[in-house]
């Protein structure tokens, strides 16, 4: 699905990753791993198309195709999600306006009609169930005055009302309670299918008992330095980085 | 010949269309002669130092238009608000059309302004009326010198008045460049609530060049919602100057939204004369090109325990220019004021430039007064927030910029003016928004 080729990319002239390779197939959930300031959300915000990251060097293949030229929206429309670390505040868009927008631009650039009004309502009845998100939040603005686990739960719920190919959950586990953790991971779960794939980047290895992965990658001064199984998350937990910094200096 | 000494010589002209013997014969003979002294204001004005009026006053306007036209309703539809029922009074360059308009003397007047001055029974209304709040600057002087039709709007104590009235100027164009001067009175007694709306139209691209005058009387617990719709064509300029007198517990509510024009001058003035008094002036402008929107507030608190909001939004794109100067002044009787003014603007381009001055004049110590302005450009981040769920980025600053301005349609009750106005916006973003806010 997703075929990562040496990539290069900086921000304002300073290199950040230096030679990414990473093959995700559908139906995988990956696990990017490592010490702040390694690169990981530069990686999630690269493939989502922000445009203040220069790609030097490298590729990024989705289903094949090289989405280097694409704009965020069209990488969307594609069937890529990024949750956001830090989810933006829009003031004077409700939550269900902006996703009622999200997802009839999503389907014209499909070459779909509007979804029909009922169809919406019902989708967004049944996806905020799932994350136990109540009716009044949805009329609340964009992210405005949400706790930290209200932001994350609201990501999730754009994520299962918009049904990507390609999630990638940047520090969602960031800021949430043990409850909220367990409502966000059991609604990234349900949204999982042998179609679609997860990449979760995280600090910590506490979401990943609940998002379990595949795969297991450490990310290390833009590069990745290992890849394990899920155990390789235990360790991390166990041992903390500095031992696989000791290795790559090594 | 210029066309301060065109304007001076036509009056004798225009004094012979007029009766004489009316009550405002002397009110206009002095106010052209105030016009005379103080002429177009200048770049040298404080009040005007961002605005220059040079490219309007060009032309050769006619200030008599001769031409009488007549305008089928269906081509003009579109500029009413035409999904509820309302009363309405239509001039058609200047002249009153009873054509399209809908007028009432049925326990209110909603009518003329030529009918009110000629007529003996509304003279006491224009003795105790008339010109009494209009300032005596050179533009509304010039207005008071041929004032003549306008809108004339009086609305006994305790009416309800449920049909919005909507005031409509149209110019055809029949004259090569077009001067107007529209008066119009609003007269809200005790009681009493009236909801107006108003619109100036140019249909082609003739310059005209409106200098409007309303003032507007709020007396005790009236309640008095008004509404500017400002989207003329880029040869159409306006000069409007409105003069609100406020008695106690009234309620006066200004919305001017901006979109369209060559050069729109806004003179809001809010005089509150009494205690508990409510003024709210708001205003979205959204202009691109070379156009040029300029808001002049000023809300004179006289006397304790009165309220004043003020929220202005500004989106300026190509060379568009805007001014924002808002006044507060407050007496030292005017006690517990409590006064608020915001300015929050946009600019999408290099070249759009917005002056922002609030001033405060403060002589009470017990009040509470707040103002901020702020400049910007759309929030990045924000972008790619929208973007990165699949919304173009047409659509995804056109969602920005409705979300900037969304507030101010807050304190629109009238759900069909809403409508329309996020359809212009809508329009004027060049987006199709999904939805209505």
């Amino acid at each position: 699905m997703l075929k990562i080729n040496n990539l290069h990319a900086s921000v304002e002239d300073k290199a950040i990753l230096k030679g990414i390779n990473l093959e995700v197939k559908p139906g995988e959930v990956h696990a990017i791993m490592g010490p702040n300031g390694s690169g990981k959300s530069t990686l999630a915000s690269v493939i989502a198309g922000k445009e203040e990251y220069e790609v030097e060097e490298g590729e990024i293949l989705l289903e094949g195709e090289n989405i280097d030229e694409l704009a965020a929206e069209e990488r969307a429309h594609k069937g890529i999600f990024l949750s956001f670390q830090y989810p933006v505040e829009i003031p004077g868009v409700s939550v269900t306006n902006f996703m009622k927008t999200a997802i009839n631009e999503t389907r014209k650039a499909q070459g779909l009609e509007d979804m029909p009004a009922n169809e919406m309502l019902k989708m967004i009845r049944e996806k905020s169930e799932l994350l136990e998100i109540d009716r009044k939040f949805l009329s609340r603005s964009l992210n405005e005055g949400f706790s930290g686990g209200e932001k994350k739960r609201n990501e999730i719920f754009q994520m299962a009302m918009l049904e990507p190919k390609l999630a990638i959950l940047d520090e969602t586990d960031s800021g949430l309670d043990i409850d909220a953790l367990r409502i966000v991971a059991n609604g990234v779960n349900k949204l999982k299918s042998k179609d679609n794939a997860v990449i979760v980047i995280t600090h910590y290895q506490r979401l990943l008992d609940y998002i379990v992965p595949d795969f297991v990658h450490v990310l290390h001064n833009g590069k990745i330095v290992k890849s394990g199984s899920k155990e390789l998350a235990h360790e991390l937990e166990a041992k903390g980085y500095d031992w696989i910094k000791e290795e790559v200096n090594a | 010949m210029e066309l301060k000494e065109k304007l001076v010589s036509s009056f004798m002209a225009f004094e012979d269309t007029v009766d004489v013997d009316s009550p405002v014969h002397d009110i206009r003979t002095e106010a052209i002669k105030h016009f005379e002294n103080e002429g177009f204001p200048t770049k040298r004005q404080e009040a005007w130092k961002y605005t220059s009026l040079n490219s309007v006053l060009k032309h050769d306007y006619s200030v008599f238009p001769k031409h009488e036209d007549a305008l089928e309703f269906k081509d003009v539809k579109k500029y009413f608000i035409h999904d509820i029922d309302s009363y309405k009074i239509v001039f058609i360059d200047g002249k009153y059309s009873s054509h399209l308009s809908q007028t009432t003397h049925d326990g209110i007047d909603v009518c003329l302004m030529s009918a009110a001055l000629s007529k003996p029974k509304y003279r006491l209304v224009i003795e105790n009326y008339f010109n009494k709040i209009a300032s005596k600057d050179g533009l509304s002087s010039l207005n008071t010198a041929f004032s003549a039709e306008g809108a004339y709007i009086h609305i006994p104590k305790n009416k309800l008045v449920e049909k919005p009235i909507q005031i409509l100027h149209f110019s055809t164009g029949n004259e090569a460049a077009l001067m107007l001067q529209p008066r119009n009175l609003v007269v809200v007694d005790e009681n009493s609530h009236v909801q107006i709306i108003e619109r100036h139209q140019s249909l082609t691209d003739n310059p005209v060049l409106t200098n409007s005058v309303t003032e507007i009387f709020a007396n005790k617990r009236a309640i008095v919602d008004y509404y500017k719709i400002q989207n003329d064509r880029e040869t159409a300029s306006l000069i409007d100057s409105t003069f609100i007198n406020q008695k106690q517990e009234s309620i006066a509510k200004v919305h001017t939204f901006s979109f369209g024009g060559k050069i729109i001058r806004n003179n809001l003035n809010f005089y509150q004369n009494g205690e508990r008094i409510d003024s709210t002036m708001k205003g979205i402008t959204i202009i691109g090109n070379k156009q040029h929107v300029d808001h002049n507030t000023l809300v004179h608190h006289i006397e304790p325990n009165c309220e004043s909001h003020q929220d202005y939004k500004g989106i300026f794109g190509d060379s568009a220019t805007g001014v924002f100067n808002g006044k507060v002044l407050v007496e030292k009787e005017a006690q517990k004021t409590d006064a608020f003014q915001a300015n929050n603007n946009i600019l999408l381009s290099d070249k759009a430039t917005i002056n922002t001055k609030p001033q405060l004049e403060i002589f009470a110590d017990d009040v509470k007064c707040s103002h901020g302005c702020t400049i910007g450009q759309l929030d990045e981040s924000a972008m790619f927030y929208l973007r990165s769920r699949g919304i173009p980025e047409k659509e995804a600053r056109g969602l920005l910029m409705f979300a900037f301005s969304n507030n101010v349609l807050d304190s629109v009750k009238i759900p069909e003016i809403k409508n329309r106005i996020t359809k212009i916006i809508a329009n004027k973003l060049g987006v199709n928004i999904g939805f209505d806010l």
